[in-house]
């Protein structure tokens, strides 16, 4: 089991602890042997402890702490945004989200639609269940 | 009149008589007929036959007026509030008008749920962020007296039917106040119905279940 995601320039992390908690970032520069300098398009550049962020798949093509308008065309060119979208870790965190800002009436409707759907659900089974008996 | 001005401590520069005309005590003679008027003693007082025994100061009537309930923002004709105490505990209602007294107007509706056009204080209720059309519906009939008891007549019983339990006549809600509920709650159905699940959703009971957070959910 090698290790596959590594601490590099252009390596996107996630923000777990803190102010930013949730934020998808860049590291840009290590400072030493426990902090990076992070930046993303929508914030300061800073620096953070390696403890804070959560490193992911992506990594992006650029220099040692590029400028910000460098910074965001790569992030561009790479797409990072989709593939993170995309990812089932970044589509997990969108549902969390979603389920987190639901209204009392959302919730009440998500509650019948779970049970009108266990409900086919169960209808069928029923169907096959007597299809492969009979 | 200027003060008399001094030499020294106790010795005044002017002569008593020197004084006496410059103060213009001889005109003020003159004036009330060759003497100093004479202030009237005020009558003496006689001695109160009653000291209490301490010194209590008395009490004053507060003149505090209350303020007027204030309503919370969330709160707009027409939400959807969650019951949290009472006969309706859990149960939806929508929110009609706030009356003077600052207890809130609610309705069930009727119909959909059971509870009828009904006072519920603010701070029993959850506001949720479901709003109801209510510009169809009239309110302004409805205030506190609308709500009031009615005086209950004490009639005078002989010795017999004091012992006996008493045997209230089950009063029925007046004709009036049933047509009212119906008028109120004719429009709002058409506007619940209008929504899909709402009419259901007011009808069902609000309970917390396993794994809920109410402090992190949002109403």
């Amino acid at each position: 089991m090698p290790f596959k995601r590594f601490v590099e320039i252009g390596r996107v992390a996630l923000v777990n602890y803190g102010k930013d908690y949730g934020r998808l970032v860049v590291i840009v520069d290590v400072v030493d042997q426990n902090r990076a300098l992070v930046d993303a398009p929508d914030m300061i550049r800073c620096q953070m402890n390696f403890k804070r962020l959560s490193l992911t798949d992506i990594k992006i093509d650029i220099k040692r702490v590029p400028k910000k308008a460098t910074l965001i065309k790569a992030m561009e060119e790479a797409d990072v945004k989709t593939k993170w979208e995309n990812s089932s870790w970044g589509k997990k965190l969108i549902v969390q989200k979603r389920r987190a800002a639901l209204n009392d009436f959302d919730r009440f409707k998500v509650m019948i639609a779970k049970i009108k759907r266990g409900g086919a659900i169960r209808q069928e089974l029923a169907k096959l269940k007597k299809a492969s008996t009979a | 009149m200027a003060p008399t001005s001094k030499l020294s401590l106790g010795i005044k520069k002017a002569s008593r008589s020197h004084a006496y005309h410059r103060r213009g005590l001889w005109a003020i003679k003159a004036k009330h007929g060759g003497a100093f008027p004479k202030a009237e003693k005020p009558a003496a007082v006689a001695d109160a036959k009653f000291y209490p025994a301490d010194d209590v100061k008395p009490r004053k009537p507060s003149t505090r007026k209350p303020k007027p309930t204030k309503l919370r923002s969330s709160i707009t004709p027409g939400t959807v509030l969650i019951l949290l105490a009472g006969r309706f505990m859990g149960k939806r209602v929508v929110f009609l008008k706030q009356l003077k007294s600052g207890l809130l107007l609610v309705t069930g509706p009727f119909k959909i749920n059971g509870v009828p056009i009904r006072r519920v204080n603010q701070t029993y209720v959850i506001a949720t962020s479901t709003k109801v059309d209510t510009s169809c519906v009239n309110v302004e009939k409805f205030d506190d007296s609308y709500f009031a008891r009615d005086k209950k007549k004490k009639a005078k019983k002989t010795e017999g039917e004091l012992f006996e339990t008493e045997k209230e006549a089950t009063k029925d809600l007046p004709v009036f106040k049933k047509d009212d509920q119906k008028a109120v709650d004719a429009e709002l159905i058409k506007a619940i119905e209008a929504v899909p699940d709402l009419k259901s959703y007011l009808g069902a009971r609000f309970s917390l279940r396993d794994g809920d957070k109410p402090h992190e959910m949002v109403f």
